[in-house]
Parts: structure tokens; sequence; C-alpha cells
């Protein structure tokens, strides 16, 4: 089947089985950053934006794609650029397989939720596994980031 | 490994019941649990184009669409102030906001399946499923019923100022739950589901057990432990007969508990 959608904001038509699978899909078009994990919709490696909502790519057709937006950490670079350097700064990045995957949910979830607690973001990102466990690193960081966008309920400690 | 040879957009809602008479063809829903099978797919239905991902909201009812997802479900604030957050409770630990984001609401009533937490809140609501030949039957009567073609169109809950609470155990924060356990009340009956027992969830009923004022705390544990004796228990690997039957003991307790609190 002809499908059309737009990756990054560069329109695409191409032709795609049926049982297409988004997360090939991006990566054959270039999109490196949309990690292959487990493939049982479980550690958000390959998490993307279709129509501004976080999906996993890897359990997502791409004929359910057609006609719709999607963004990869590649089309977010400028602001990836900005929250990576407080993942740099907290050693949070360790071997990094994770963190196109916790970049992009960590941005949108600054859009989403107004003041989070910790335990909110911890909750917002349960879907973000990282393998090196680096959890505490990558909460520190992020409380970091909100704290300088002026976003958190509570002090940095 | 699951593979698909023709993706097939419907139209409308006969389209994809025509289609779903043939045993090779199956709506896919979300297409999250869908996808961990082993199946050829001759004709992948997706429902997506028929207007089903929206919760409307009526003087006396909810409408969910079966494409809504338990995204939707969670974020939906008149939904969620008729079961007090109960269905975000329900829905709140399944995996993470992605997941939620593609998992629908239909997929995971139609597929009744034994791990359902939104099955087993729905289930102590006074909810009904639409579907596209056998009507309007209660959620009740359909988990019972064994799979067949029809097309799973639309929730219906309606509003009855029933009290919701909901609560499940988890092995860890992203495994299916190990028991799940609602308990609703409306006037002097109690509503409990108990899922996750590793089967489906089941809905039981009673009628003017607890005294209408102030019931004791022995009261309680009688009616939990009456109810907990309703459901039968299976042992797999995250939890024993046992284990559960006395967590639903527990769960069932601590649910009645919440519904009679702004009574007293």
């Amino acid at each position: 089947m002809i499908i059309k959608l737009w990756v990054n904001d560069k329109k695409i038509t191409d032709e795609i089985d049926g049982d297409a699978i988004l997360l090939d899909f991006l990566r054959d078009h270039g999109c490196y950053s949309v990690k292959r994990g487990c493939e049982t919709s479980n550690c958000g490696l390959c998490t993307v934006l279709m129509d501004s909502k976080l999906v996993l790519s890897c359990s997502t057709l791409v004929a359910r794609a057609d006609g719709k937006h999607v963004i990869t950490l590649e089309g977010l670079q400028e602001e990836a650029k900005e929250f990576g350097g407080f993942l740099a700064d907290q050693g949070a990045e360790q071997c990094g397989f994770c963190s196109p995957g916790l970049v992009i949910s960590v941005l949108t979830m600054v859009k989403e939720l107004k003041n989070p607690s910790d335990r909110e973001i911890s909750e917002y990102l349960s879907g973000n596994l990282c393998r090196c466990s680096g959890y505490m690193g990558q909460l520190r960081a992020i409380k970091r980031y909100l704290n300088q966008k002026g976003a958190q309920k509570n002090e940095i400690s | 490994m699951i593979t698909i040879n023709n993706f097939v957009k419907v139209k409308t809602l006969a389209e994809a019941y025509q289609l779903n008479q043939k045993r090779t063809n199956v709506v896919i829903g979300g297409f999250m649990w869908l996808k961990m099978g082993n199946r050829k797919i001759q004709n992948a239905i997706d429902l997506s184009g028929l207007g089903l991902n929206k919760i409307e909201e009526t003087d006396d009812e909810f409408r969910i669409g079966s494409m809504c997802t338990l995204r939707d479900l969670e974020l939906h604030e008149g939904l969620n102030n008729e079961c007090q957050g109960a269905l975000k409770e329900a829905v709140y630990h399944i995996v993470g906001v992605q997941f939620r984001n593609g998992a629908t609401v239909g997929g995971s009533i139609y597929g009744r399946y034994g791990f359902s937490d939104v099955l087993t809140c729905l289930m102590v609501l006074d909810c009904y499923v639409e579907l596209f030949k056998g009507g309007i039957i209660s959620l009740k009567e359909f988990a019972k019923k064994k799979y067949d073609n029809d097309i799973l169109v639309r929730i219906l809950i309606k509003k009855d100022s029933r009290k919701v609470s909901y609560q499940s155990q988890r092995n860890a924060k992203m495994d299916f739950p190990l028991i799940a356990v609602a308990v609703a009340k409306k006037k002097n009956n109690i509503f409990v589901a108990v899922g996750a027992r590793p089967m489906k969830a089941k809905l039981i009923q009673k009628s003017g057990c607890l005294s209408e004022q102030n019931p004791s705390q022995e009261e309680i544990a009688e009616f939990a432990d009456w109810a907990k004796g309703q459901f039968s228990y299976g042992s797999n690997m995250r939890a024993s007969k046992e284990y559960r039957e006395y967590l639903a003991y527990v769960y069932i307790k601590r649910g009645v508990k919440e519904v009679l609190k702004d009574d007293h």
C-alpha cells in the first residue's frame, strides 16, 4: 500500500507492506536515534512522537502513521541539546542507548505536566527503561533542567 | 511472529463486520498485545477512521469509543470524577505513557484478558458494551461470552453516582497485576470484581450486607472473607493460589472501607 507521512517535517511517500513497523521504517529513512530494544512494548527505547503523542514505534504499524506527523530525536535537536547538557553534567548518560527515548519523553513531559513532583516525573517516565539503571542521575538531570525552566514544585536537594 | 497481508482502514462498521466474519481477518485494536502473538493475518481491520477515538459525556452516561486509548481514560476529567479516580488508578500502572497512548479500550475489553486492570475496574460500574450486531449488553454478560466475530463499538458507563475503589498489586512496576480488586457501593449494594486471579475478572454483588449505619471492622472483615470465597484462584509464575486468595481478602476489605469512607 502507498502511504504519505511527514517525518521530522519532511514529506515522505512510500510503498509499504501491511505489517511494516514504524521503527523499521524510520531507521530505513535515516532516523537512527530510534533504537530497537525489547520489541515487547516495554522499554521505551523506540519512543517517537506521532501527532504530538508519545508512541512506541516498535508496536506501531507504519500504515497507522499514514497522513500523520512523526517526530524523532533528529527533529528535536535544539531542545535535545539543551537537556542533553544536563544529562552529561550529572553523568546520567552512561551507555546512552536509552537516551533518545528518554530525551523525547522528557521534552514531551515538560509540555504536558505543570510543576511535576519527583513522583510524577518517575511515573511519567516509567515506560523508559535504562539498562545501566542510571535512574537517579537521570532524575537529578531532569530536576535541574526543570528548575532552570522554572517548572518544578520541589527544591533540588 | 505476526504477519499481515493487507491493512484495511475500514470506512464503515458494516465493512468491518463483514471482513471480520473470516477467521484469518482480525480487528487490530491498538496492536500492542496482538503483535506479541504468532499469527498470519490476511486482512488487519483498522477502526481508526470511524471516529471511535472519543469519549462523549451526556447527562446520564459516558460513551467511550472502542478506539480510545488507555491514556484517554486516564486523562478524562469527567470520567474520573464520576468514579473518584478509580479508572485512572486502574490504568496508571500499565507500562508507561507511550504504551497507554497505543493500547485501546476496545482491545482491552474485547480480549477479556485474565490480567486486565481495565476489565476489572469497569465491571463494578454500571457498564455496558455496544456491539455492532449484538446490540447493547452488560459488561458482566459480555465477559462471560465466548469470542465471536462481532465488532465492539463502544463502552457505555451509566452515571449512577456509585462510589468506587480500585487496587492492584504487582511484583514489579511494569508487570501484569497478580491480583486486581475493584469495589463499588450504590445505596446498600456492594459490588466486588476480582481479576488477575489469574483468570479474567468476575463480578459479585450483595445487597444489605453491611449495617446501614457505621458497620464495624468485624462486619467489614466478615464481608471481605465471604466475598473472597466467591471467586476461584489459581497459581502461576507471579503468585500462588493461596497468596492471591489472601490478597483478595485484604484488598476487598480495604476497598469496602474506601467506598464507605464518606458515608459516616
